[in-house]
């Protein structure tokens, strides 16, 4: 369904990484792994369509993306910020990214999916008042709702008690059943079964190695 | 439309609990208008024929100012990355943003120029106009101001780094709007300047969203 063919990645002069094939049929889990700064978040931004590749080529479906509207409706982005805005409650946060997507949700499928985070009581706070897991959480539950088939999480796991890991290791399991793809930056080893691995750490080139 | 309705309203109710940042945009208004008596004199003989020009340069630094907000602090929590990903035109997204913005600056501006132009002594018939020319032209500064604020994204000291870029595009606003309050209070027509106002405004509509577009998908690149 996705499929990535010699993707590389050029910040300024540095090449970041290269040669990065990839292919992810329905409810396969991509990890990728890698020391900090191998590439890891840079290859999710790729994949995202938020940094065009610098050579390869990015196919959903079998043609390419380019800034394909269709392809940005597929996808949930998870990135090291949570994107959540102090001054409003997360049922409003949550709200407002549902309509960006044009889904006009009752109030109360926000709040059955806050509550599967833990987060039931939290619903109607401003985000200022909620801790870093709380807002990761938060963030979390945008990915769940947003009813996205590719969920592309950066280091979802990070900052969260083993309650909250659990509650996401369980929606990733039911997205993947569903037939959801998942592709996921993390250092260690992430408490979820992985279909495919890729260690960026033996695919980067640190050099000023050309590209062809 | 869902989401054009759905930022626009996001952004407004942002603005309102964030409250002094968006009443800093008039106070800094009012303030620097005030300035104008103590240190040209309060004869209204000195102050009443510049009073259209000094309302129409703090309105336009006023703008100015308050121009950084318009992307950085989506960009900063990473919310700019979602709306870049959100399945609409960024163009579009932008666009709403704009509307937001002048919604919060623009129009505050134009309610309060009243008040400014009476405490500087401007003639009454020069007020409609002042009104009128700042209407069509408050638009065209958040929608030009978009490019600045996209570019100066990620930049070090981006808000310095703003009206840099954004002050040379500005000038064609102000000198229409100034010809407009002259116009009025010479009593000649008012016709040409605002029509070359609404051109610039018609102009900016579709052309300064793509712009700004461009310029924070650069930004988060």
């Amino acid at each position: 369904m996705l499929a990535g063919i010699g993707l590389a990645c050029r910040r300024g002069e540095r090449l970041v990484f290269r040669g990065i094939d990839l292919e992810l049929g329905a409810g396969e889990l991509l990890l990728l792994r890698g020391a900090n700064g191998s590439g890891k978040s840079t290859l999710l931004r790729l994949i995202a369509g938020l940094i065009p590749p610098s050579d390869g080529l990015l196919l959903w479906q079998g043609k390419a993306i380019g800034d394909a509207e269709a392809y940005r409706a597929e996808l949930a982005y998870l990135g090291h910020a949570d994107a959540i805005k102090p001054e409003l409650s997360p049922s409003e946060d949550l709200r407002f990214w549902l309509e960006m997507r044009g889904l006009r949700q009752e109030d109360e499928r926000i709040a059955v999916a806050l509550a599967r985070l833990g987060l039931e009581d939290l619903g109607r706070l401003p985000c200022r008042l909620l801790s870093q897991g709380q807002r990761r959480r938060v963030a979390l539950t945008r990915i769940a709702v947003s009813g996205a088939r590719l969920w592309l999480l950066d280091e979802p796991f990070n900052g969260l008690d083993e309650t909250s890991v659990a509650a996401i290791v369980a929606l990733i399991g039911e997205h993947r059943a569903a037939g959801g793809l998942v592709i996921m930056a993390a250092h260690g080893a992430p408490p979820v079964p992985a279909s495919q691995e890729i260690d960026l750490s033996q695919a980067a080139v640190s050099s000023l190695e050309e590209i062809e | 439309m869902t989401y054009f309705v759905a930022l626009l309203r996001r952004d407004l109710r942002l603005a309102l609990r964030q409250g002094f940042d968006a009443a800093l945009v008039i106070v800094f208004f009012v303030l620097a208008a005030i300035l104008f008596p103590f240190a040209i004199g309060p004869d209204p003989r000195l102050l009443g024929p510049i009073a259209g020009g000094v309302v129409w340069v703090t309105a336009m630094l006023a703008s100015l100012l308050s121009l950084e907000r318009l992307f950085l602090a989506d960009y900063q929590d990473g919310a700019l990355d979602l709306l870049a990903l959100a399945p609409e035109p960024l163009s579009a997204i932008v666009l709403a943003k704009v509307a937001a913005h002048w919604l919060t600056t623009g129009l505050p501006l134009i309610v309060a120029t009243p008040l400014v132009g009476i405490l500087l002594g401007a003639p009454a018939v020069s007020i409609l106009p002042l009104l009128a020319s700042l209407a069509l032209g408050t638009p065209t500064l958040s929608l030009v101001g978009a490019i600045g604020a996209g570019l100066s994204l990620g930049a070090r000291r981006g808000g310095v780094l703003i009206p840099l870029l954004v002050l040379p595009l500005y000038l064609p606003v102000l000198i229409f709007g100034a010809a407009a309050v002259e116009a009025g209070t010479s009593g000649a027509s008012l016709y040409a300047p605002l029509a070359i106002l609404g051109a610039l405004l018609l102009a900016a509509l579709p052309l300064a969203p793509l712009a700004a577009a461009a310029a924070v998908r650069n930004a988060l690149r």
